[in-house]
């Protein structure tokens, strides 16, 4: 039985981690859903992306609060991770803080732990001011109602758990090692928890080691929890951020795809020599569906997008549309376009391949006038932190509803009727395109 | 016929066997709206001051696509795309440059893939590497000392990272040049890009061009410094919206050069 503890914490840490795996899997097998594009280009900008924007947060501090306070809580989580390796060493081999023969050097480390901790549970509650006290607007769009909303609150929750566990662990730890506990070495550097002592002046070696052994053991399962948590919620950007940075988009934000099935048959038709009356060749393949109106049609890098968004609504803040009250929100894009991948991961879980269930990402997600109301300004684009690009899949559903479904609200018609005839969109004729050097 | 601007057209310079410095493209606004020709005509009064070579397609001359594309049209873009391409390699054209940065975007970043490779540059780029050059002088002239704001055009700030060119020329005018709150990278959207020129906004509170005009009129300017001429209209329906349009006037920058320089 002197075992027990070790094989407990064994079997959680499996289980933890391979559900996690699980899930992880299904993530990338929806991604994989989309279509492949090549991205062997732009390699060193590609890295000098991550490392600016993702591990440096270069556009997070555009918004100077948010993003100091999101700099602490990023780098308070990385670096209290090493000592969840130390955590995973002594759950498995039942030691007591393995690292302690790092002597100075381990407590310089304790040290910045506690203090990231601290920095973390203040930057946290102070988030959790801003959505729940201050009511920052952007956290209150109609797309944030319901579980967007409580998914927000939950994640603040489980770090300001976390964090006081953490410290709670390290004050009854402190205080034993200064009773000469047995098990407790001495060791580490407590600039936080020792002001806590003074609430365990008075307690038992008993029950001290009580409270340290609960928070130790409540502070790994809430990790183990939280990793597990983060499939189920938008959290999962502290992870995707930085493969989406590196496909993130490295050409001018004006440049859009040209479409090569278009092209081809652009080309077909300009060609002189072309058989206007030839049959497809026996072998060809079908013609491809133009533009999006399902998550499928959309590009691998998309759907990364999609489940890179952590709802933070800085697209939908700067969007021109939803200023002025219109029903576009580039974040609902990315969250519209994240459900219904989910709704085809489990379509595909339970038959075994997905299974047409009358439903698309178009209308039944995304209205036609949410994507009518883009300006293409690239505000959203610019203003995501982690290079997500909305615009480019409310093109992909323009192409959509004007190729496949000749779907274009009237007046953009008689525009583009006006180019194919006249080029230009008004209805002037071709050959006066000078007249403006006569004019006085 | 003592009114009518000298601008050559590349059938004429092909004619002769000649080639111009630059082709300026002028553009479907440009050449057909009444407020953007005041914008042509204001450049190509820049560009003989400056002794630039250059000739115009004139009637060859058509859509870049960029509306047909950002309304999802490909098919529509590509055609017209290919069509100006084939037009433009015909002259052998090396060097581009427009007044509206919609054309700049699409000719610069979407014609290459389709076979045609320039150099592009909007007309702020150009008139800036004028002055540089010492071929164009600019002086404060009637702007010296005015409060101006300048609006950033999506497509060739956000779109392609240009926000220098035509602040520096503005300064050159030596005026008081005033930032908008949302500026450069992050500035507001006329309302007009996407194609959403060509029909009515979806409902909303408000109109954006609205927004943006109580915006600039914010920093209470004497001229609203444009670069394109769509932001130019739906900035110009802004300021009459506010029944501004006796004291803000809505220029292009080049038309403000020119304005400076008495042409």
């Amino acid at each position: 039985m002197q075992y027990l503890p070790n094989i407990i914490f064994l079997v959680a840490l499996v289980l933890g981690i391979g559900y996690f795996t699980k899930n992880i899997r299904k993530v990338i097998r929806n991604i994989k859903l989309g279509r492949a594009e090549d991205h062997s280009d732009h390699t060193k900008e590609r890295w000098s992306n991550v490392v600016r924007i993702a591990l440096g947060q270069s556009k997070m501090v555009v918004r100077p609060i948010a993003g100091i306070l999101h700099i602490i809580v990023y780098v308070g989580f990385i670096i209290i991770n090493i000592e969840v390796l130390e955590i995973i060493i002594d759950g498995i081999f039942g030691t007591h803080r393995i690292f302690a023969f790092l002597g100075p050097v381990y407590d310089y480390l304790i040290a910045s732990f506690e203090i990231l901790a601290f920095l973390v549970l203040l930057g946290v509650i102070f988030f959790w001011t801003r959505r729940n006290i201050q009511k920052i607007r952007r956290f209150w769009a109609n797309e944030m109602k319901g579980w967007p909303k409580n998914d927000a609150n939950y994640i603040l929750y489980f770090e300001m758990v976390l964090m006081v566990l953490f410290l709670t662990m390290n004050a009854a730890d402190l205080q034993l090692q200064r009773l000469g506990a047995e098990h407790y070495v001495e060791a580490g550097m407590y600039p936080v928890s020792q002001y806590f002592l003074p609430l365990l002046d008075s307690l038992s070696e008993g029950t001290l080691i009580l409270i340290e052994r609960t928070a130790w053991w409540l502070h790994i399962l809430g990790i183990l929890v939280f990793l597990n948590y983060l499939y189920f919620s938008k959290h999962l950007h502290i992870m995707l951020a930085f493969p989406n940075v590196y496909f993130g988009r490295v050409v001018p934000k004006g440049k859009f795809n040209n479409l090569a099935s278009v092209t081809k048959e652009v080309e077909l038709m300009m060609d002189p020599n072309a058989d206007p009356f030839a049959a497809p060749a026996d072998d060809a393949e079908a013609p491809a569906k133009f533009g999006a109106s399902d998550a499928m049609d959309l590009s691998r890098v998309q759907l990364l997008n999609a489940y890179t968004c952590t709802e933070c609504g800085r697209c939908t803040s700067e969007c021109p549309a939803n200023q002025t009250g219109k029903k576009l929100s580039p974040r609902k894009i990315m969250m519209d376009t994240r459900d219904r991948m989910e709704e085809i991961g489990k379509n595909i879980d339970k038959h075994g391949e997905f299974q047409p269930d009358g439903k698309q990402l178009l209308d039944d997600y995304i209205t036609r006038e949410e994507l009518w109301a883009c300006t293409t300004c690239n505000a959203c684009v610019e203003a995501c932190p982690v290079s997500i690009d909305p615009l480019s899949i409310i093109m992909d559903m323009r192409q959509y509803l004007v190729m496949e479904q000749s779907a274009a609200p009237n007046e953009l018609n008689v525009a583009m009727t006006n180019i194919e005839n006249n080029g230009a969109p008004w209805p002037y004729n071709q050959m006066d395109r000078l007249n403006w050097k006569n004019e006085a | 016929m003592s009114d009518s601007l000298h601008v050559p057209t590349m059938a004429e310079y092909a004619a002769e066997g000649k080639q111009p410095e630059v082709l300026f493209w002028v553009g479907c606004a440009g050449s057909f709206d009444d407020r953007a020709k005041k914008i042509t005509k204001a450049f190509v009064k820049l560009l003989h001051n400056a002794g630039v070579d250059f000739a115009v397609l004139g009637t060859e001359e058509s859509c870049t696509g960029d509306p047909a594309k950002r309304a999802g049209n490909e098919f529509l873009f590509q055609m017209q795309a290919m069509m100006n391409i084939q037009v433009l390699n015909g002259y052998e054209i090396k060097k581009v440059v427009t007044a509206c940065p919609h054309c700049f975007n699409t000719i610069k970043n979407e014609y290459p893939g389709l076979g045609g490779n320039y150099d592009v540059v909007h007309h702020t780029q150009f008139l800036k590497s004028l002055l540089n050059e010492g071929r164009l002088k600019v002086e404060g002239g009637s702007y010296k000392g005015k409060k101006i704001t300048f609006h950033d055009p999506c497509y060739l700030g956000r779109a392609n990272n240009e926000y220098e060119a035509p602040r520096e020329l503005l300064q050159k005018l030596e005026v008081e040049l005033v930032e908008m709150r949302r500026c450069k990278s992050r500035g507001l959207c006329c309302g007009a890009g996407g194609a959403q020129m060509f029909k009515e906004p979806e409902k909303g509170d408000k109109d954006v061009n609205i927004e943006r005009t109580e915006e600039a009129l914010e920093t209470q300017p004497e001229v609203i410094a444009a670069g394109c001429p769509f932001c130019n209209t739906m900035l110009t329906d802004g300021v009459k919206a506010s029944e501004k349009e006796g004291s803000v006037q809505v220029m292009d920058v080049a038309e403000m050069i020119a304005n400076a320089k008495d042409l």
